[in-house]
């Protein structure tokens, strides 16, 4: 007769080795559970993947110009329509996404670079470095931000790259105060006292232990500026203050199409539909990261 | 004792500037530590024992606070002048310092392997191997089943008891001289308080390292200390070994201490508390501080401002009339 032998222990010791994670990818699953934030994240994906391969997907380029097929509804060889020099709508969407992915990007990299380091480094040392830069990003609150971007444009002279540069100024107070004033929480922890009793350095213990714990709402906000960056650079281009002409920026697509808003709408509701699905992405993926990120502030 | 003390604290004055004007937290305390001895630090919250060790790693946060006199001496340096590079080599390394949350007191987005090797790292000037082979020898030291593994954990995998034993063996890993412990177990349940005090102790023996245990829990000092001082509203008012404390309390308050702490033999009767609050800092100009709630107060106490007086031979001090008769503290 056989006689079966229980030969496990009794209690399984816990193995921690297989388990042991990061709070970053801990938050990583958590946003990967989230669906509507995947859904963000997937229209974003999208997005991007037409930008990197736009050359291989538009049936004609920016400016194959064809006036015998102005104006042309959507058809099954034009899918979004022409405009007034028969240009596919459609590539130039495409193609547009580039641009205000690009300058997206960009211009919330460069606040977030400069806000994040003006914020950290008032709020760590405080005192009169503190009052200077808090009232500098108080009088750039002050204003309506696209008009501050159209005076800064009016400056420089109108061109995407100034745009961009007008959009990355004025989202710096935003990321500058919100880091300021997570640092100011994040200094009064115990374990940066901590780190000071052990001899650190203040730099060290600034960007090893303060700037890591707040970064947290610096991606969330990043994430969110970079939809509002993309209006706002569309609301430059719409203003004519952006991308020059021949460029299929969506602000600037939506601009000329004004005037045949009546005659062929489809030159308006296309490029339209981009901005509000990328920014829309943008937003959904940016609520996502919060959650997952900040689990108090989820209701 | 022959030996001179490892550290040696006289008339330290700490204070802070409020709205109210500068307010003296910390007001002419002195105490000396010697080698391998453990010394508690007793009193209310807000008697000054934090800022009291704060001020010895110059770690008080200036502005409101500023170490206004007194001299910090450690090995016979005075460090109240030095500047902010060599309080960087003391801190870590030759004074080191426990905290009384473990559950903050560690930076949750590292792993614990990198947090204890940063110390060593700049203290030791040790490579990185070297110096996770000193943090694993300490999480060994520390009574930390499966130090390997911690050592690539972060601090939420870890129970609070745990935790604070990875802030001691953090703190000793320099080897430091003299550790300051600020309610190291006021955080933690009672049986592993028991077994993190157990722990220091017995690293105090093994290492020789000087702890000054702050601490507003008598049993604790009961427990750990050769010698303790009392606190009260910012100056020293009781200082002893830890024995004659407890047979002899002679100041007021020390008594009324001692009288609150609950008792499991004898009568199930209402706890004793001393009446009143510990008074605002500042509040008091003249007079003892502990008069108005001293049911032995009498006119003298409110307009003098009595010092340590001197008992029984040289070990025990107390800052009261009552015990003027004998000498003087010079």
């Amino acid at each position: 007769m056989e006689v079966s032998v229980n030969n496990k222990p009794p209690i399984q010791p816990k193995n921690n080795e297989d388990k042991v994670q990061s709070p970053w990818v801990e938050a990583l699953q958590s946003f990967m559970k989230n669906k509507i934030a995947l859904v963000g994240t997937g229209i974003v994906v999208f997005f991007i993947l037409l930008a990197i391969f736009a050359p291989f997907i538009a049936p004609q380029g920016i400016n194959e110009q064809n006036m015998a097929n102005r104006l042309q509804a959507p058809s099954a060889e034009h899918w979004f329509g022409t405009d007034d020099f028969g240009r596919d709508i459609f590539s130039r969407v495409i193609f547009g996404a580039r641009i205000s992915l690009w300058v997206g990007f960009l211009a919330v990299m460069g606040s977030a670079v400069v806000g994040s380091l003006l914020g950290i480094i008032a709020g760590y040392y405080g005192r009169w470095i503190d009052t200077i830069i808090s009232r500098i990003f108080d009088i750039m609150l002050a204003f309506p931000s696209i008009l501050l971007a159209i005076a800064i444009v009016a400056v420089l002279g109108p061109s995407l790259q100034n745009a961009l540069i007008a959009i990355a100024v004025i989202n710096i107070p935003n990321f500058g105060r919100l880091i300021r004033s997570k640092v100011l929480s994040v200094k009064q922890e115990e374990y940066i006292v901590a780190a000071k009793a052990v001899g650190m350095k203040n730099n060290r213990i600034l960007f090893r232990h303060v700037l890591p714990n707040s970064m947290a709402p610096i991606i969330v906000q990043g994430t969110l500026a970079i939809g509002t960056a993309i209006i706002e650079a569309a609301a430059l281009g719409f203003l004519g203050l952006g991308a020059e002409a021949p460029n299929p920026e969506w602000g600037k697509m939506l601009s000329d199409a004004r005037v045949l808003l009546i005659q062929a709408p489809w030159t308006m509701i296309f490029p339209g539909i981009a901005i509000m699905l990328t920014v829309l992405g943008f937003n959904l993926m940016g609520d996502g990261l919060r959650d997952a990120l900040d689990p108090r502030m989820k209701n | 004792m022959t030996q001179s003390p490892v550290l040696e604290v006289r008339n330290l004055e700490t204070s802070f500037v409020t709205k109210d004007g500068e307010v003296t937290a910390v007001d002419q305390v002195s105490f000396t530590i010697h080698k391998g001895e453990v010394i508690g630090i007793v009193g209310e919250s807000g008697c000054g024992k934090s800022v009291t060790s704060l001020s010895i790693m110059k770690l008080v946060p200036q502005p409101p606070g500023k170490i206004v006199g007194g001299d910090i001496l450690l090995n016979g340096e005075n460090i109240v002048g030095a500047n902010e590079k060599r309080m960087r080599e003391i801190r870590g390394n030759e004074i080191a310092m426990i905290f009384q949350e473990p559950m903050t007191s560690l930076n949750p987005l590292f792993k614990i392997g990198e947090q204890m090797t940063e110390g060593i790292k700049i203290h030791m000037k040790k490579s990185k191997k070297e110096a996770n082979e000193i943090a694993l020898k300490m999480l060994k030291l520390v009574g930390l089943p499966r130090a390997e593994a911690i050592m690539k954990e972060y601090p939420h995998q870890l129970s609070g008891g745990m935790r604070q034993r990875v802030m001691i063996a953090m703190a000793l890993s320099c080897n430091p001289e003299v550790l300051i412990a600020d309610e190291p177990t006021t955080a933690l349940d009672v049986t592993i308080q028991s077994q993190i005090l157990g722990l220091m102790k017995e690293l105090n023996k093994t290492l020789q390292t000087s702890i000054m245990m702050i601490t507003h829990d008598l049993g604790v000092v009961a427990q750990m200390c050769e010698r303790v001082i009392v606190m009260y509203a910012g100056q020293v008012v009781e200082e002893a070994k830890v024995g004659d404390l407890f047979k002899n309390p002679k100041h007021p308050y020390t008594q009324g201490l001692l009288k609150s702490v609950p008792d499991i033999r004898g009568e199930h009767s209402r706890l004793y508390s001393i009446p009143g609050n510990v008074p605002k800092p500042g509040s008091i100009t003249k007079g003892c501080r502990f008069a108005e709630r001293c049911e032995f107060a009498h006119e003298r106490c409110v307009m003098e401002d009595p010092v340590l007086f001197m008992e029984d031979g040289e070990e025990h001090t107390v800052r009261c009339f009552l015990h003027e008769k004998r000498r003087e503290v010079s």
